[in-house]
């Protein structure tokens, strides 16, 4: 096995004039610069994003929804001053919103602008030469995020959704990092982005786009994290509070509900509770706010007795 | 540790996790670029670039343990709290910590107050104690981790433990006491963990890594017997389960929408041109019409496949929230209707207790009769089925030696579109003993062995192309 830097490497076969830049020296600095930016992160979510920054790799995330899967890429983006490319993704996207089209409107004035001046042949030439060119491309996300100038963190959100054919379209960007388009040829990439993919697990992702990437799993925090991303989030929070939210959130996620209480909700509510000046909770406050965590009537009925829950006479 | 990854990649495949050559050359890159004296880095870093599914991180997690296991520094069997390479730091005021020195008091309460400070160095060093205490672990003896596990954590009377912790925290209220049962259930449970572990360091000293591993290697949970799983793997099943029909739905409706495009729809079509100055680039299609098939499910609830039965359940549930006509049917040897038991239900646990409790399937002895309720279903339900109808039978055919009547399936197969039987044993066992699902095989359209979560999801995906 080479011992040759995977970065230089792979700048060496795309042929890209410099090396990339080194983002990050060590998983604690990654922890670090991402704590600046309000994103508390844990070993896992730093090992694998220095990872990916020193391999050149995409990262896909997966995990519930709402526990930071987009939030880690715009905090990697702000953390290290690049400017965010997102590609959101549904069924039906397709190369004309991933890649490039070509700006038919644009065509059509100019071909109607030039009509009527030169003979048909040579006019039709210089014409075709010159619909054809950069200034009728319109750039979508993928495309743009490999041929700008400056530093980029590409976010592809929610890849899941996708056909298996746009699938095979992000491959073929995330390996080769060229696109190519018949009318002009090979658009190589200036740059290797660092690549984030988030996905919600609701089909399996082909073997070889997983093949390709690291893999993080964010799951839910544990109580000392969650009271953390409290404090650092919810401005005017005191640490009790936070600590009593993060534990009462901690206690429905061990219920079986239909829809468990998501980091972005367990903010929402600790906003919800410093608005209405508590300082403790008491389970009547839970009680009355619990729609801010929960989404289902059944959750919610389920919750409340839990909470309403007595200890036993001896206690 | 070039070797070494190989190795660990070797327990890896053969546990059942997919592992390429190029994630293997991933992992050798990445690790030379950690620290490798960090054991969590190392860890985190073998995760994100060998194991690419959620649920087979859990399986991955035990195999590092165990293959990566830190041996407790010179095996000194008489003070199994040598451990000053890991256990660093932590150990203040607990001079000596523990080990067969310390009374029984004294190692409670130790691991009291571990736990009460949250301490995991401590609780580690108590854990290793306990261990060399209770286990009464011999060199050489082919026991497996639980049993030492069992006998350990017998004497440690945890409920004790968790009474004290919850006391011990200051707080008022109902709110108050909750949390603090919920927080003194976590460590206790951490305290198991660690209680595991020193075990395993144990057994990997005792066996050696690589044999130890693969004594306790375990099936991923797409890949569990679903008639033999013990009551982890069975609840790892339920929770792979539960995606199953958003997974299903997200496929079939891809599928249909994918198979075919209705007609031109001149309207839009012509809407649409008016930006090109009313040049017609794109065509606009009406979508196609969904087809509706109709699923009649018929499924075996008795004793013997009992946990298939829940399994399948699940399973109508999936189906039933897809299909737009799905009717289910469960016997014993009576044959009931519980298509209304799943309408409006979003949690298939709770239909299947109610099902359990109500549904009318009993007619003799409690033992299934394929015949005698697949003639209660012809004789019910004959005139229902239509060429658009898919039966599905689920069972092990294992009729108790009572009458096939198989030419009553041939009757509901010449009015159905498909039938289909899904036998939760290895086809290995079929028509073995009481099992007469030769009989029924010639008036099915296939036969398909379905045991796992994997098969299954197979089948599902084909059902619905």
């Amino acid at each position: 096995m080479s011992s040759l830097d995977p970065r230089e490497e792979l700048a060496h076969r795309l042929g890209l004039a410099n090396i990339p830049a080194v983002h990050f020296t060590s998983p604690a600095e990654v922890r670090e610069r991402l704590a600046a930016q309000d994103y508390l992160s844990d070993d896992t979510i730093a090992s694998t994003t220095f990872l990916a920054d020193r391999l050149a790799k995409p990262v896909l995330i997966e995990g519930p929804a709402g526990t930071g899967k987009t939030s880690l890429a715009r905090a990697v983006a702000e953390a290290t001053g690049a400017r965010l490319v997102r590609l959101q993704c549904y069924e039906g996207l397709d190369e004309s919103k991933a890649l490039y089209e070509w700006n038919y409107r644009k065509q059509l004035l100019r071909i109607q602008a030039g009509r009527g001046n030169g003979d048909g042949a040579e006019e039709w030439e210089r014409l075709e030469g010159d619909i054809f060119s950069g200034d009728f491309l319109l750039t979508r996300p993928l495309l743009e995020a490999i041929t700008a100038d400056d530093p980029i963190v590409l976010l592809i959100d929610e890849v899941d959704r996708v056909e298996l054919e746009t699938e095979a379209l992000l491959l073929e960007i995330l390996s080769e990092y060229q696109v190519s388009i018949p009318e002009l040829g090979t658009v190589r990439a200036r740059q290797i982005p660092l690549v984030f993919l988030t996905s919600n697990s609701t089909r399996e992702l082909s073997e070889a786009l997983k093949r390709r990437c690291l893999y993080l799993y964010v799951g839910y925090p544990d109580v000392a994290r969650e009271r953390a991303i409290i404090e650092a989030r919810v401005p005017g929070v005191r640490t009790a509070l936070a600590q009593q939210i993060a534990e009462v959130v901690r206690s429905l996620r061990q219920l079986d509900l239909k829809k468990a209480p998501s980091v972005s909700e367990t903010l929402d509510w600790a906003r919800t509770l410093v608005v209405l000046g508590r300082e403790e909770i008491g389970v009547e406050d839970a009680v009355a706010t619990l729609s801010v965590l929960l989404k289902y009537q059944s959750d919610i009925e389920r919750a409340t007795t839990a909470l309403r829950e007595r200890p036993p006479s001896s206690a | 540790m070039l070797d070494l990854l190989a190795g660990f990649i070797g327990e890896l495949r053969a546990t059942g996790l997919p592992v390429s050559l190029s994630e293997h050359m991933d992992a050798a890159r990445a690790l030379e670029l950690i620290d490798l004296g960090d054991r969590d880095q190392v860890r985190a870093t073998l995760a994100a670039t060998l194991v690419k599914r959620s649920d087979h991180l859990a399986a991955f997690y035990q195999a590092f343990d165990v293959f990566f296991a830190v041996r407790p520094a010179p095996p000194a069997p008489n003070d199994p709290a040598s451990e000053s390479a890991l256990g660093a730091g932590g150990e203040s005021g607990v001079g000596g910590s523990g080990g067969e020195g310390l009374s029984a008091e004294e190692l409670q309460g130790l691991l009291y107050r571990a736990l009460r400070d949250d301490n995991r160095a401590q609780l580690r060093a108590g854990a290793r104690a306990a261990v060399g205490r209770y286990a009464g672990m011999e060199p050489g003896r082919p026991v497996g981790g639980t049993y030492y596990l069992y006998r350990t954590l017998r004497y440690l009377e945890l409920d004790e433990l968790q009474r004290r912790l919850i006391e011990g925290q200051p707080g008022r209220g109902e709110l108050a006491w909750r949390l603090a049962r919920d927080e003194a259930q976590g460590r206790i449970e951490l305290l198991k963990r660690e209680v595991e572990r020193a075990i395993r360091e144990r057994l990997v000293d005792d066996r050696g890594a690589e044999a130890l591993a693969r004594s306790l290697r375990r099936p991923l949970p797409e890949d569990v017997d679903v008639m033999h799983a013990n009551r982890d793997e069975l609840a790892a099943v339920e929770r792979a389960l539960r995606p199953l029909s958003r997974k299903l739905a997200t496929r079939l409706a891809r599928r249909r929408r994918r198979r075919r495009r209705g007609p031109v729809d001149l309207r839009s079509t012509v809407r649409q041109s008016l930006s090109t100055g009313g040049v017609p680039l794109e065509l606009r299609f009406r979508p196609p019409r969904p087809a509706k098939p109709e699923i009649f499910v018929v499924a075996d609830v008795s004793g013997s496949v009992a946990s298939f039965a829940r399994f399948t359940l699940h399973l109508v549930h999936a189906i039933s929230s897809q299909f737009s006509r799905v009717r289910s049917f469960v016997f014993v040897d009576g044959l009931d209707e519980v298509t209304s038991y799943f309408e409006g239900v979003d949690d298939p646990a709770d239909a299947v207790r109610r099902i359990n409790a109500e549904a009318d399937v009993v007619a003799f002895d409690g033992h299934s009769d394929y015949g005698h309720a697949l003639t209660v279903f012809r004789d019910r339900y004959l005139d229902q089925i239509t060429r658009r109808t898919t039966v599905l039978i689920l069972g092990d055919a294992r009729n108790n030696y009572h009458l096939a009547r198989a030419e009553v399936l041939a009757d509901v197969r010449a009015r159905a579109r498909h039938v289909y039987w899904l036998n939760p044993e290895p086809a290995g066992y079929w028509n073995s003993g009481d099992s007469i699902i030769g009989e029924y095989a010639g008036h099915c359209d296939a036969v398909v062995e379905c045991r796992t979560l994997r098969q299954l999801e197979r089948f599902v995906g084909d059902l619905g192309s």
